[in-house]
C-alpha cells in the first residue's frame, strides 16, 4: 500500500559491484604500448636498486579498460546526485550546476594551464580573477575580495587573521570572540586556531540574535563577532544594522559567514548594513559543483580598512594593461593558499555570474526564497517548525510530532530516499531538537517541490500507521539502513584481502 | 523516562552527582543520554586535572553531534572511567552504573548543596520540554 504513495521513485536494476581488487583477473590488462624503438635499458641501471619493486605488483588490480569503465559506471548508478532531483541538504545551497560553466571551465587555456605560468603569458587567467575578484565585491558592496581560502572555512580563517592583523596593528588584538548559538560549527574552530576564545551569544525565542545579551557581552576583549545571515534557522537579522553598531562602537569588527549568500545575493549588500569581513561559498551559492563534485572556494571580502592586510599576491594592472602580481604589500597576512586557490571553481563562478548578470542574480535569490517558504506553507500543518514565520532561503522542522509515534528525524529522512529524494540536513542547527532543515534552492520546479511535499506529508501518514516500516526505511535501497553507530564505535579503515585474516 | 535516582544531585546541564565525604562520581543523566542518541566517544581528562565548577571537562560525541560535559562543582579528577574508550554504549546502556565519567576530590562542599534534587531536575527537564 505505502509503496502506491511514493510517486517520484520505482525500484529498478542496480548491479551488484564488488572491489576493483576482487575483480582482478591474472594477466587482464588495460593499455597497450608499443615496441620502444631504442634499446632497451635494465630497470636497476636507470633506477636505484632500493627505488625498484621485485614483487611484481603484487596485489594490484589487473583489468581491463571496459572491466573499469563499467566498474564506476555501475558505482554511480548507487549514488543520488543534484543531477537526479531534489537535493534539500539545508545550509548547504545543493542546487544545479549550469552545463555553461563545465564548459567555459575545461576551455584549454584555463583547463590546462600550468600554475607556475609567469604572469605575463597567464593573463587571460589572472583577468578571470581580477573580474570575479570585482563581481563579488560588487554583490557584498564591500572594498577587495582574495579568491585565495579554498573553502568557507578557510575564509574565516583568514578573515579573522585580518581582523587581528588590524586589531594588533591597533595595539590590542583582544581576546574573545563572539559567536551566536545558531552559528556553524567551524565558526568558533576557525576563533579558536586563530588564537580567541569564543563566547557564544544567546539568540531569542524567534530565533534572532539578543540584543540586550550583545550589549552585556560587547567589551574591550572582544575582537569580533563572527554571524550568519540569514542565520541557520533560515531568519535575517533583522536588527543587523544595530548588530554591526553595538559591535563598531564597541571597537570591535563583524564577521559575516556567507554561507546563506543564496538568500541575499542580488538584493542587499553586507557592507550596506555593516559587515566589515565575510567570506562567499562559490560552491554554495554561485553554483560550482558542492559535496563530492567539489572541490570548493571561499573567497573572503572586505572594507577598504582590512584592504591591506589581504592574502598576497594580488592581482593589480598595471600601466600598460597589464596583470601583474603584486607582492609588495607589508601588512599582509601573507599567502594562505599555493596560487589563485581552487581556480576551476573561480572560472565556473565567474561564468554563473556573468549568465545571470544583475537581474539574473536577484531572480535566483527571490526564486530560492519563494520556494523555501512554498514548503515551509505546505508542510506547516504536518510537521512541528520550531522558529515559525517567514523564512529566507531554507527551513527548519523537527520531528516533535512524530516522536509519539516514536518515529525520529532520522528515520523520516532515511525514509525519504525510498521516496527517491536526498535527505534533509538532519539535526543541525544545535538549539532545535530533532532539526530537518531543507533548502530547496532555487533550481527546483514547483512540480519537484510538490513531490517532495507529497512525500513528507505520506511519510508523516507512515508514522501514524505503521512506525515500524520507518525505523527499517530506506528499503528500496541498494543497501537498507546502515549501522552508523556500529561504524563510528568501532569503525573499519582498512580493506583487507580476504586472505590469511 | 527512566527513573531518576533519588540519592543523587543533578545540574541544569543535564550532570548527576554522587556525592560520598570530599568525594564525588560525575556522568550523564539518562535524560541527557536519551536526546543526545548513541554514544559513539567519549572525551574524558587526566587524573590529577583541577576545574572550577560549570567549567567543560570532556565531551561526549554521539552520531548527531558532540556535547561538552561540565564540571557540577570545582575539584580534581582523581580516577577517570577507561572502559568507556572501548565501550562509549555504557553511557547509553547504564548512565548512573557503568557509564560514570570521573571521580573527583570536592574542593567546597558547600557547593554540593547548590545542585538539583531529583524532584527538582525532573521538574526542570519537564519545563525544557514544554518551552
Amino acid at each position: 500500500m505505502s509503496k502506491n504513495r511514493i510517486k517520484k521513485a520505482t525500484t529498478h536494476v542496480v548491479q551488484n559491484e564488488g572491489l576493483l581488487f576482487e575483480e582482478s583477473r591474472p594477466g587482464r590488462i588495460g593499455y597497450s604500448i608499443p615496441k620502444l624503438d631504442v634499446p632497451e635499458q635494465p630497470d636497476d641501471q636507470l633506477l636505484d636498486r632500493r627505488l625498484v619493486r621485485d614483487d611484481d605488483l603484487e596485489g594490484m588490480p589487473e583489468l581491463s579498460e571496459v572491466d573499469v569503465i563499467r566498474h564506476f559506471t555501475r558505482l554511480s548508478t548507487w549514488n543520488y546526485c543534484i543531477d537526479h532531483g531534489l537535493y534539500p541538504l539545508g545550509s548547504c545551497t545543493m542546487k544545479y550546476n549550469p552545463r555553461i560553466n563545465e564548459k567555459i571551465a575545461r576551455i584549454e587555456g584555463f583547463a590546462e594551464l600550468h600554475p607556475l605560468t609567469p604572469a605575463r603569458l597567464a593573463q587571460g587567467a589572472l583577468e578571470v580573477i581580477h573580474h570575479l575578484e570585482k563581481c563579488l565585491a560588487q554583490i557584498t558592496g564591500l572594498a577587495a575580495v582574495t579568491s585565495q581560502p579554498a573553502a568557507g572555512a578557510q575564509g574565516e580563517m583568514t578573515g579573522l587573521m585580518m581582523i587581528r592583523a588590524a586589531l594588533t596593528e591597533r595595539g590590542n588584538p583582544r581576546k574573545k570572540v563572539l559567536i551566536p548559538d545558531s552559528a556553524h560549527g567551524t565558526n568558533p574552530a576557525s576563533a579558536v586556531i586563530c588564537g580567541y576564545t569564543v563566547e557564544t551569544v544567546p539568540s531569542r525565542s524567534d530565533g534572532l540574535t539578543d540584543l540586550d545579551e550583545l550589549r552585556k557581552q560587547m567589551s574591550e576583549d572582544v575582537a569580533a563577532l563572527m554571524l550568519t545571515n540569514p542565520n541557520t534557522l533560515g531568519k535575517f537579522e533583522q536588527n543587523i544594522r544595530e548588530i554591526c553598531g553595538i559591535v563598531h562602537e564597541g571597537g570591535g569588527f563583524v564577521y559575516m559567514d556567507g554561507a546563506n549568500m543564496n538568500a541575499l545575493a542580488g538584493v542587499t549588500k553586507p557592507a550596506s548594513f555593516g559587515i566589515d569581513v565575510m567570506h562567499l561559498n562559490l560552491h554554495k551559492t554561485f553554483s560550482t559543483p558542492h559535496g563530492g563534485g567539489g572541490p570548493g572556494a571561499g573567497p573572503v571580502a572586505v572594507t577598504a580598512e582590512l584592504e591591506p592586510y589581504l592574502p598576497f599576491p594580488r592581482i593589480s594592472r598595471a600601466e600598460d594593461g597589464m596583470l601583474a602580481l603584486d607582492f609588495d604589500r607589508p601588512k599582509s597576512v601573507g599567502r594562505v593558499r599555493a596560487f589563485f586557490g581552487n581556480f576551476g571553481v573561480l572560472v565556473r563562478a565567474l561564468a554563473y555570474i556573468l549568465t545571470h548578470g544583475d537581474s539574473g542574480l536577484r531572480e535566483a535569490t527571490e526564486t530560492a526564497v519563494l520556494n523555501a517558504n512554498y514548503i515551509a506553507h505546505h508542510l506547516k500543518d504536518t510537521y512541528d517548525v520550531p522558529y515559525p514565520g517567514r523564512v529566507m532561503h531554507e527551513v527548519v522542522f523537527s520531528d516533535k510530532r512524530q516522536l509519539k509515534y516514536g518515529v525520529r528525524n532520522a528515520d523520516i529522512a532515511k525514509r525519504l530516499i525510498d521516496y527517491g529524494f536526498y535527505p534533509p540536513t538532519m539535526s543541525f542547527p544545535l538549539v532545535v531538537h530533532g532539526a530537518l532543515m531543507v533548502e530547496p534552492t532555487e533550481t527546483e520546479g514547483r512540480e519537484e517541490l510538490d513531490l517532495f511535499i507529497d512525500a513528507m506529508k505520506s511519510i508523516d501518514g507512515e508514522a501514524s500507521e505503521d512506525p515500524a516500516l520507518l525505523k527499517h526505511a530506506p528499503l528500496t535501497t541498494k543497501v537498507g539502513r546502515l549501522d552508523e553507530v556500529t561504524a563510528a564505535r568501532k569503525p573499519v579503515l582498512k580493506w583487507r584481502s580476504g586472505k590469511g585474516d | 523516562m527512566a527513573d531518576t535516582p533519588e540519592d543523587l544531585s543533578y545540574t541544569k546541564d543535564h550532570e548527576w552527582v554522587r556525592v560520598k565525604v570530599n568525594e564525588a562520581t560525575v556522568g550523564i543523566t539518562a535524560h541527557a543520554q536519551d536526546q543526545l542518541g548513541d554514544v559513539v566517544y567519549v572525551e574524558l581528562p587526566k587524573v590529577g586535572d583541577k576545574f572550577e565548577s560549570s567549567e567543560p571537562f570532556g565531551s561526549v560525541e554521539s552520531v548527531k553531534a558532540v556535547s561538552e560535559i561540565y564540571m557540577p562543582v570545582s575539584g580534581t579528577v582523581i580516577e577517570v572511567n577507561e572502559t568507556l574508550n572501548d565501550s562509549p554504549e555504557l553511557v547509553n546502556e547504564d548512565p548512573y552504573g557503568d557509564g560514570w565519567m570521573i571521580r573527583i576530590k570536592i574542593d567546597n562542599p558547600a557547593q554540593v548543596d547548590a545542585l538539583l534534587t531529583s524532584i527538582e531536575y525532573d521538574d526542570y527537564i519537564k519545563e525544557e520540554a514544554a518551552e
